[in-house]
C-alpha cells in the first residue's frame, strides 16, 4: 500500500524566482517524514511539488526528477490527476467542502473517481471515518454539514477524505498548527496508526511534534531572504535531534536561530 | 452571497460595540473636569460621557434616512392603491382573469390575464435562454480564459450591460427582426408539429423576438455577477478538489459551482427582475396582440410593462387607474419570485453559514 518517494535535484520555480534548490531525498515507504525548517524556507513549496499541486499556481514549474517506485512523477505522459490521487494531501487549514454534509466531503473523491454505488461509498466512509478516529464522533450526524465541526473534527474529516481515496502516500502541510494541543495529539495518534498503511511526509513548525511522531527528519534553511530553500540536513530523526552534523541543524533545534 | 443577512447583522451587531466604546472614548477626552484632575489614575471622578457628541448625530442622521425611505415607499403605495381600486371598481369584468384591454371606454372592461401571461412567458424564455450562456460564459471567464482574455472580455460584457434598452429596443425592431423571421419560418417548417412553432404566420414580431431580445438584455448581468462569485471561491477549496485527483472541470463541479450556487441564483433573481420590468425593448419588438397563446413565432405576445408604455398617452383617468392596477400585478409578480429565490438560497443556508 505505501510506496517509496525519491526526489533527485528538485527545484521549484515560481516565475523566475527559485523557490527552493537541488532537494534531493528518499523517503521509504511506511515511514513518517518531517520537514523542519524556518517560514519560507520552502517545505511547502517542495510538499507541492511531490503531488504536483506546485503546477496549480500560474508559471510554477519544478526541476529535476521526483519519483514514486521508480516512475517518474512529472513524466509528460502520466495523468496528473493519477499522481495526486495516489499522493494524497492534508492542508494547513482543514478544508472541507463548505456546501457538502460530513458524508458527502468523505466520499467527495470517490465520487470523482467514479465510485457510484451506495454499499461501497458507504462502507468506505465508515472505515475512511473510523481510520481518521472521527467515526464515533460524527456517526449520529452524518448528513450535517462538514464546516460544522470544530477545527480538530475538521482537520481529521480532511484526512479520511484523503485517505478515502486509498492513496499511498500521504502529505500534510503543518496540519495542527491551526489546532488546539488536544486536537493536534490526536491527530499525533491517528499518524502512527496510518503509518502501517501509507508512506507520511509531514510539514511542521512544532520540534517536539517532529521529534515524536518522525522516523526521519529533514531540516530546510535559506541564507537571506531572496535565496532558494535548501535541505541541509536530512537523517534519522534520533540523531537530527540529538547529534546533528551541520551547525546551522543545531542552532535551529536548539533555538539559536529561525 | 446567501449568508448576507446574517454577515450584516453580525456587523451592525459590531458596530453598536464599536459605537459604544467609541462614545466613551470621547466622552473622556472632551470632559471639562480633565483639566483640573486626570482622567485616569487614582482620586477623582469619573469623567462624564458627552450628551450630544458627534456619534449620537450620525445616529439621529442615519435613523432619520432609514425613516425617509419607510415613508417614501408607503406614501407611493398609498397613491399607487388610490388610483388603481378605483379603477377596478369600475371594471365591468374580472381584473385578473379578463383577458381584453378597453378600460377607456364608458363601461370599462379590462383584465390582467394576457399582460401577465406575457410577462412571465417571455421573462422565462428569455432566461431560458440567458442562464446557461451567461453560466457558461462566466465559468470560461474566472476559471478557464487566460487572464490576457478574460480582463478585455469581461470589460466588453460590463459595457454591454450599460447599453439602454430604447437602443436593444431599436436595434430589435429595424435589425434583429429579419433574423428571428427567417428562423421563425425555419422552425415552423420543420418542428411545426410542436404546438409552440405552429402557425402560418406571419412571424416575426413575436415572443421569441421580443424574448431573445430581452435575453441579451439580461446575459451581462447575469454573467458579471455569476462570474464575480465563482472568481470568489476560496482557494482552499478549490485546491481540495485537485488534490483529490479532480480534473479542472471535476473542480469546477465539486467546489466553484456550489460554493457560487447561491449567488447564481441571486443573479438570476436580478436578471429575472429586470426582465420582468422591461418596457420600451419589449413595446417595440412585441406584436402587441391581447390573446393567451403559446405559439411563439407568430406575430404577437404583450407584457405588462410593454402595455403601461404604449396604453397611457391616451388613457382618460380610469384607464390610467387600469395601468397602475397591472403595475402593482407586476410589483406583485416580482415580489413573489424574489420571495422564491429566498427561500432557495436560505434552504441550504446552514451549510453556508458554517463555511465561513
Ligand atoms: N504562490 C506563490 N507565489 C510566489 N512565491 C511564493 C508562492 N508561495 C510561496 N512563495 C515563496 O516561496 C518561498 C517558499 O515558500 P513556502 O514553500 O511557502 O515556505 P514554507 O512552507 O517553508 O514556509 C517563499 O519565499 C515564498 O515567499
Ligand atoms: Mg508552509
Amino acid at each position: 500500500m505505501a510506496k517509496r518517494i525519491e526526489a533527485s535535484n528538485v527545484s521549484s520555480y515560481y516565475g523566475s524566482f527559485k523557490a527552493i534548490d537541488s532537494v534531493s531525498m528518499v523517503v521509504e515507504p511506511k515511514t513518517i517524514t518531517a520537514l523542519i525548517g524556518p517560514s519560507g524556507c520552502g517545505k511547502s513549496t517542495f510538499l507541492r511539488s511531490i503531488n504536483r499541486m506546485h503546477e496549480v499556481l500560474p508559471n510554477a514549474r519544478i526541476e529535476g526528477s521526483l519519483t514514486i517506485d521508480e516512475q517518474n512523477i512529472y513524466d509528460p505522459d502520466v495523468d496528473v490527476t493519477a499522481v495526486r490521487r495516489l499522493i494524497g494531501m492534508v492542508f494547513q487549514r482543514p478544508n472541507p467542502f463548505p456546501t457538502m454534509s460530513i458524508y458527502e466531503n468523505v466520499v467527495a473523491g470517490l465520487k470523482l473517481n467514479g465510485v457510484k454505488k451506495k454499499s461501497v461509498l458507504d462502507d468506505a466512509a465508515e472505515q475512511s471515518l473510523k481510520s481518521a478516529n472521527l467515526w464515533n464522533e460524527v456517526k449520529d450526524r452524518l448528513g450535517r454539514p462538514g464546516a460544522g465541526l470544530s477545527g480538530g473534527q475538521q482537520q481529521r474529516l480532511c484526512i479520511a477524505r484523503t485517505i478515502a481515496v486509498e492513496p499511498q502516500v500521504v502529505l500534510m502541510d503543518e496540519p495542527c498548527s491551526a489546532l488546539d494541543p488536544i486536537s493536534t495529539l490526536a491527530i499525533e495518534d491517528l499518524m502512527f496508526k496510518l503509518k502501517d498503511r501509507f508512506t507520511i511526509i509531514i510539514v511542521t513548525h512544532n520540534m517536539q511534534q517532529a521529534a515524536r511522531v518522525s522516523d526521519k527528519t529533514g531540516f530546510f534553511s535559506i541564507d537571506k531572504t531572496g535565496d532558494p530553500g535548501r535541505l541541509i540536513e536530512y537523517d534519522d530523526t534520533q540523531k537530527i535531534f540529538s547529534n546533528p552534523n551541520e551547525k546551522k541543524t543545531e542552532d535551529y533545534i536548539t533555538g539559536r536561530f529561525g | 452571497m446567501g449568508d448576507n443577512p446574517s454577515r450584516s447583522e453580525n456587523a451592525s451587531a459590531g458596530d453598536l460595540g464599536v459605537t459604544a466604546r467609541h462614545a466613551r472614548g470621547a466622552g473622556t477626552g472632551v470632559s471639562p473636569s480633565s483639566f483640573e484632575e486626570p482622567p485616569f489614575g487614582g482620586g477623582g471622578a469619573l469623567p462624564k460621557k458627552t450628551r450630544f457628541g458627534m456619534e449620537a448625530g450620525f445616529r439621529g442622521l442615519s435613523v432619520a434616512a432609514g425613516a425617509m425611505v419607510l415613508v417614501i415607499i408607503v406614501a407611493i403605495a398609498v397613491f399607487l392603491i388610490s388610483k388603481a381600486v378605483p379603477a377596478i371598481r369600475a371594471d365591468n369584468e374580472n381584473f385578473l382573469t379578463f383577458n381584453q384591454w378597453f378600460p377607456n371606454e364608458t363601461e370599462p372592461r379590462f383584465g390582467i390575464a394576457v399582460l401577465a401571461f406575457g410577462t412571465v412567458l417571455t421573462s422565462i424564455i428569455a432566461l431560458l435562454v440567458a442562464v446557461p450562456i451567461a453560466l457558461g460564459i462566466a465559468l470560461f471567464l474566472s476559471h478557464y480564459a487566460p487572464k490576457r482574455l478574460a480582463t478585455p472580455l469581461g470589460f466588453i460584457i460590463d459595457l454591454l450591460a450599460a447599453v439602454p434598452s430604447v437602443v436593444f429596443g431599436l436595434w430589435g425592431r429595424d435589425v434583429f427582426l429579419e433574423p428571428v423571421r427567417n428562423f421563425s419560418a425555419w422552425l415552423n417548417e420543420y418542428f411545426g408539429w410542436i404546438p409552440i412553432f405552429g402557425g402560418d404566420g406571419p412571424f416575426g414580431r413575436s415572443v421569441l423576438l421580443g424574448s431573445l431580445v430581452l435575453a441579451i438584455m439580461v446575459l451581462p448581468i447575469v454573467t458579471s455577477l455569476s462570474r464575480e462569485v465563482f472568481l470568489q471561491t476560496p482557494t482552499m477549496n478549490e485546491e481540495a478538489a485537485l488534490a483529490l485527483g479532480a480534473t479542472k472541470w471535476e473542480m469546477v463541479r465539486t467546489s466553484v459551482i456550489p460554493y457560487g450556487k447561491p449567488g447564481v441564483i441571486a443573479a438570476v433573481m436580478l436578471g429575472l427582475g429586470r426582465a420582468l420590468g422591461e418596457t420600451i425593448a419589449l413595446a417595440l419588438t412585441l406584436g402587441i396582440v391581447f390573446n393567451i397563446s403559446f405559439n411563439v413565432i407568430e406575430n404577437g405576445g404583450n407584457s405588462i410593462a410593454a402595455n403601461i408604455a404604449n396604453a397611457f398617452g391616451e388613457a382618460n383617468e380610469t384607464g390610467r387607474g387600469a395601468l397602475i392596477a397591472s403595475g402593482l400585478v407586476l410589483f406583485a409578480i416580482t415580489l413573489v419570485v424574489n420571495m422564491a429565490a429566498r427561500a432557495i438560497i436560505y434552504r441550504r443556508r446552514e451549510f453556508r453559514d458554517s463555511a465561513a
